[in-house]
């Protein structure tokens, strides 16, 4: 697609990276841990686009995904280590992910919208209560500690971050852009009549939930590995949820690199902000509202502008 | 028609039942269709036609009966699975992309249902773009749907139905929305579809819409099928007629000179209104005068309710209305309803939650004690039933008494004008008979002006002392009663 609209998306973008490639020169080592995290979130993002933006399920919930990806992992680490590869428990995250992602698929296929909405809401509680309950194997509340990380070194945390960020990305913006992104945005905003075109419906759904959860429990396990942690209150607790989603509203819904945009944002201002203690917060929010509020296309929309669709 | 017609059936509907809960939508449904044959399926709101439709789709799942495409059966079958069989859905309203173009929203139909093809193949862009040039879209292919008309978002429908080349091809209320020249155009790609041998199904309201264009009509009431032949056969059928016109007619109509106001109180005024693209209304006057029983008939979607919210300030329109005199134009609803027009919604709007005394003292709360009180009293007379029904919560009520409470609600307002939209919608016919008697009382005993909307005749010619007949935004005929039968029955059949 040649389009005027694409073309501002690729600069925008181009534009990122090149920052983004440069940036350890210059920055210290905190700036880059703060980046690396955002990083990482800007993929959670990314994934619940997916889902919402372009297969329209209202997935309130997008840190069951993250959760069951970042504790399968840290869990087989904490107790297998180091007879286990981490890499090996980052991919067992990610399956497991994969699988709570069939498993958060079943009640949409029988249930929709707000009703769905709350189920994955239900899901994130009781994976919260189950972590905590089960203290034995998971940390509980206090969280748990893994023996390993992928590096100590902060450059080189950051460039994994940030090419796990550009290569999910760009996989899935390609997929968003492909057939199979047409045939989920159709299905998304009327499931009958994609029926009726011949497309399996729950099909492509389905498929929607395997990506998005891949992807999310696959960051989730990248930063346990990343922080030596993972606790509730970074994983699964459904305020990082709401984060999640403000950020990916934030930079523009069914764009997926909008919700990059938001979630390097969100972290960057609250982290700039953080010299005004509980206000920044607040500061935040008032941001997300008013972007909401009146420009509903997010940080893309306005840069787009008359490009309306 | 063609030669092809003599040959085997490629649709073959039989026994075709579809319930929901309690309520039977199809009843024991039979018919086929034959390739290069267009049948019409019509039948007045509520007939089940629409369900017929999609359960030959398979967007509802037959509860029985078989429905078989060149001898393979469909029934049971999930929508896409049909769809690749060769049946193909013209929806009425459908929610195309908006972010994508025209050209993009035909490719979608032509992607292949697999989740391992990323592209779409080579020919698809040339493939879309031909079939954009056959509806008549190629002027409009790079532009986003929003931005369309409303003729050319329908065609975009058709675009996307036959993309797949459907041996069947079903299409729900074809031209509904469209202008005069609009439906000469659909006329001919619906034409085409015949010539090409395909077999197509038209589900529409009645048959004088299209009757130009189909083969064979089968009418459908309740669920059942109650006639089926040519077309002008199907208009000349005792029960279709009944069902559509109503039986022999009583008329108790005062003659317009009767009433002494020389202006009328409510005079509407070329009224047009337009949704989005849709023309809603066109140039509507009519008038009704102080005391009045003033019906406007019309089938579902000829704009009844449009003309009544345009009255209430509900919508914005263009033309004037104006009542006792004075414009309402620009007025809001609530300053409307304050100067004595009352509409009761066909949607009813109850306060479900809230019992049957709640709702009628809500109605009447701008009233004195007193009044309130006379007020409760006198509907209670008019409507016996809700005395006993008073405490009970209004969404537990049956459908025909909540009708009764929507009216007496309205009625608790003193309205001066009483505008009540389609109150027989979905009310068993005994249900009617009650509900009749209530609104004769209502004429005789008070001085009430009424404005019914209605497309159950039987209904709305009994009570009026005028009628008007409002089809496809237009008013298209005006008199008395008794000479409706006679003079408007071919533009309602």
């Amino acid at each position: 697609m040649p389009s005027f609209v694409t073309s501002r998306l690729f600069w925008i973008g181009a534009l990122t990276v090149i920052v983004a490639l440069v940036l350890p020169t210059y920055v210290s080592g905190y700036v880059l841990g703060l980046l690396t995290v955002a990083y990482y979130t800007a993929v959670f993002a990314m994934s619940w686009d997916l889902l919402f933006g372009f297969a329209g399920e209202v997935n309130f919930g997008p840190t069951f995904l993250i959760g069951v990806g970042a504790y399968t992992a840290g869990i087989l680490d904490a107790h297998f280590s180091p007879g286990l590869s981490i890499w090996l428990c980052i991919a067992a995250g990610a399956l497991a992910a994969v699988v709570g992602g069939v498993v958060l698929a079943l009640p949409a296929l029988r249930v929709s919208g707000p009703y769905f909405g709350l189920t994955t809401l239900v899901a994130v509680l009781m994976l919260q209560n189950f972590i905590v309950v089960a203290a034995g194997l998971t940390g509980g509340e206090i969280g748990l500690a893994v023996p390993d990380v992928i590096s100590i070194d902060a450059k080189t945390n950051y460039w994994i971050a940030l090419g796990f960020m550009l290569v999910s990305g760009a996989i899935l913006f390609g997929l968003s852009r492909s057939a199979i992104g047409l045939i989920l945005q159709a299905s998304g905003q009327d499931k009958i009549q994609a029926g009726a075109l011949g497309f399996n419906v729950t099909k492509h759904k389905l498929a929607a939930f395997v990506v998005s959860a891949f992807f999310s429990g696959l960051a989730g396990a990248l930063m346990v590995f990343y922080m030596g942690t993972a606790s509730v209150s970074t994983f699964v607790d459904v305020g990082v949820g709401v984060q999640i989603i403000i950020a990916a509203v934030l930079g523009g819904r069914r764009t997926v690199i909008g919700a990059a945009i938001g979630a390097i944002f969100l972290i960057g201002m609250g982290e700039l902000l953080r010299p005004l203690g509980e206000l920044a917060t607040l500061i935040v929010s008032v941001i997300a509202l008013v972007v909401i509020l009146f420009f509903p296309d997010g940080f893309l929309g306005i840069i787009r502008g008359g490009a309306k669709a | 028609m063609s030669e092809t017609m003599s040959g085997a059936p490629m649709l073959e509907v039989s026994g075709l039942t579809k319930r929901f809960g309690g309520l039977v939508a199809v009843k024991n449904l039979s018919f086929s269709i034959r390739p290069g044959e267009i049948l019409g399926l019509i039948g007045p709101n509520g007939s089940g036609k629409s369900t017929a439709m999609k359960s030959v789709m398979g967007v509802e799942r037959p509860t029985a009966g078989s429905v078989k495409l060149d001898g393979v059966e469909l029934a049971g079958l999930p929508s896409h699975r049909i769809a690749r069989m060769g049946v193909g859905l013209v929806f009425q309203h459908s929610r195309p992309l908006a972010r994508q173009t025209v050209l993009e929203n035909i490719k979608v139909a032509l992607l292949p249902d697999k989740l391992t093809r990323l592209f779409a193949d080579k020919d698809v862009d040339a493939r879309a773009r031909a079939i954009a040039e056959r509806v008549g879209l190629g002027g409009v292919i790079d532009r986003r749907p929003p931005t369309l008309a409303f003729a050319d978002l329908r065609r975009l429908e058709l675009a996307k139905a036959v993309a797949r080349s459907p041996k069947l091809v079903l299409v729900d209320e074809p031209f509904a929305g469209l202008t005069a020249s609009e439906v000469a155009d659909f006329s001919d790609l619906i034409r085409e579809f015949r010539d090409d041998g395909r077999a197509v199904l038209l589900v529409d309201h009645n048959v004088k819409s299209v009757s130009a264009l189909v083969d064979r009509v089968l009418a459908m009431y309740l669920g059942e099928r109650i006639a089926e032949g040519k077309a002008s056969e199907v208009m000349q059928d005792e029960t279709v007629r009944r069902v559509y016109l109503g039986g022999a007619l009583v008329s108790t109509a005062r003659p317009e000179a009767s009433f002494k106001d020389v202006t009328p109180a409510l005079q509407v005024d070329k009224v047009g209104v337009l949704y989005g693209k849709a023309q809603a209304l066109q140039d509507v006057s009519l008038h009704v005068h102080e005391g009045e029983f003033v019906s406007v008939v019309g089938l579902n979607g000829a704009g009844k309710t449009t003309l009544f919210n345009a009255i209430s300030g509900l919508v914005p329109y263009s033309g004037d209305v104006k009542w006792a005199g004075r414009s309402l134009a620009g007025g809001t609803a609530a300053a409307i309803a304050r100067a004595g027009i009352v509409q009761c919604p066909e949607t009813r709007e109850l306060f479900g939650d809230m019992s049957v005394r709640e709702n009628l003292e809500l109605g009447g709360n701008a009233l004195s004690d007193a009044e309130r009180a006379e007020r409760l009293e006198w509907l209670f007379g008019l409507f016996p039933i809700l005395r006993t029904r008073q405490p009970q919560l209004a969404r537990t009520l049956s459908g025909g008494e909540q009708q009764m409470l929507a009216i007496a609600r309205a009625l608790m307002m003193k309205p001066k004008l009483l505008i009540l939209d389609e109150p027989t919608l979905g009310l068993a016919p005994v249900i009617l008979e009650t509900l009749s008697k209530a609104l004769d009382r209502l004429r005789e005993t008070t001085k009430i002006t009424v404005l019914l909307g209605e497309q159950n005749v039987t209904f709305a010619l009994p009570h009026a002392d005028r009628v008007y007949v409002l089809d496809h935004a237009k008013i298209v005929w005006e008199g008395p009663p008794d000479r409706f039968e006679a003079e408007a029955a071919a533009t309602y059949l």
